[in-house]
C-alpha cells in the first residue's frame, strides 16, 4: 500500500478553504486536503505556504486557475519534484475523487481528477 | 499607442493585471520586466500560458526594456509594462524620462518591509526612491484595481 498523497488546494482569496470545506462536508473530514490562499501575499510568501502544506511527500496541488500566482507558485514548487503534481481548475468532483483513493500515486491521481472534473462540467 | 499602466506588482503577471486592468483597457501587450525571469525560459513559458490569446507577453531584462521603450510607445497596441521590484522600476522611469505615472499594484511582506496598505508593503529605502521619483514629477499612486480608488503615494508614510 502507497502512502497517501496530500491533497493541496491553492486559490484566490476563500475560495480554496471553501472548497475544503465543503469537499469534507460531503466525503468526511480527514488529513488529506489542506487549504491554502495567495491573500495578500507575494510570491514568496505563497511559494513558502505552498512547501508547508505539501511537505517533503507525494502531493497533488490543485489549483484554481491556469494562470496567476497560484498556478506559478505552484508550478516552481512541482519542478524538478516527481511526486508532486498540479492540477488546474479544481473542482468539488475532483476533490471528491481525490478523498476517495488517497493512495494512488500523484502522477495517476492527477489524471483521475482531471477527468473527473472535466467530467463534471456539463450543460444539461 | 501609448503604455496604458506602469505597474509595481510583485506576482507580476496574473489575475488582477490580465483580467482586472487588461481586459477593461484593451490591452493587446504586456511588458514584463524582470532580470530574473528573463534568465529562464521555463519562467517565460509559464508566464505565457497564463496569456489569454488575444495579449502578447513580452519579457525583458532593464537593459532591454530602456531599449526598447520607444518602440512599444509607438506599437499598435495598448500596453502594460510590469516589474516586480520598486528600483527596477524606479530605474527603467529615469533611463527613458517619459513615465507621467506608475501605480504601486501589489507589493506585498517581505522582511524589512512594513504594512502601508493590505496591498503594500514597502522598505524605507523603497519609500525614498519612490519619493525621489515623485519629486522628478512622475505621479506615483497604489492603486489595485481600476474599480479602486487611487491613494497617492504621500498617504503611504
Amino acid at each position: 500500500m502507497s502512502e497517501a498523497a496530500r491533497g493541496v488546494v491553492i486559490a484566490h482569496g476563500g475560495l480554496a478553504a471553501a472548497l475544503v470545506e465543503a469537499a469534507e462536508r460531503i466525503g468526511g473530514a480527514g488529513e488529506g486536503l489542506i487549504a491554502v490562499s495567495n491573500e495578500e501575499c507575494g510570491r514568496e510568501e505563497i511559494a513558502a505556504r505552498i512547501a508547508a502544506a505539501a511537505g517533503t511527500g507525494s502531493a497533488v496541488l490543485f489549483v484554481d486557475m491556469p494562470c496567476g500566482s497560484c498556478f506559478f507558485a505552484a508550478m516552481h514548487f512541482a519542478r524538478g519534484r516527481e511526486q508532486v503534481r498540479v492540477v488546474t481548475g479544481v473542482n468539488l468532483p475532483m476533490l471528491l475523487d481525490f478523498m476517495n483513493h488517497p493512495t494512488l500515486p500523484p502522477a495517476e491521481s492527477a489524471l483521475r481528477a482531471t477527468a473527473k472534473g472535466t467530467e463534471a462540467i456539463r450543460h444539461p | 499607442m501609448p503604455v496604458l499602466l506602469y505597474r509595481i506588482d510583485d506576482r507580476l503577471v496574473h489575475g488582477q493585471v490580465v483580467i482586472g486592468w487588461g481586459k477593461p483597457m484593451g490591452i493587446g501587450l504586456i511588458v514584463l520586466v524582470d532580470d530574473t525571469v528573463v534568465e529562464s525560459e521555463w519562467e517565460q513559458e509559464l508566464y505565457r500560458m497564463g496569456m489569454p490569446p488575444e495579449i502578447a507577453l513580452e519579457c525583458c531584462s532593464l537593459s532591454q526594456a530602456v531599449a526598447r521603450a520607444g518602440a512599444w510607445r509607438v506599437d499598435a497596441r495598448k500596453s502594460i509594462v510590469l516589474t516586480a521590484e520598486v528600483a527596477t522600476m524606479v530605474a527603467l522611469c529615469r533611463a527613458i524620462a517619459s513615465v507621467e505615472r506608475i501605480v504601486l499594484g501589489g507589493l506585498h511582506h517581505k522582511p524589512g518591509r512594513s504594512a502601508r496598505l493590505p496591498y503594500v508593503y514597502l522598505t524605507d529605502d523603497e519609500l525614498r526612491l519612490l519619493d525621489g521619483l515623485a519629486a522628478e514629477g512622475v505621479k506615483i499612486e497604489a492603486q489595485d484595481l481600476p474599480t479602486s480608488a487611487p491613494i497617492p503615494l504621500s498617504a503611504l508614510r
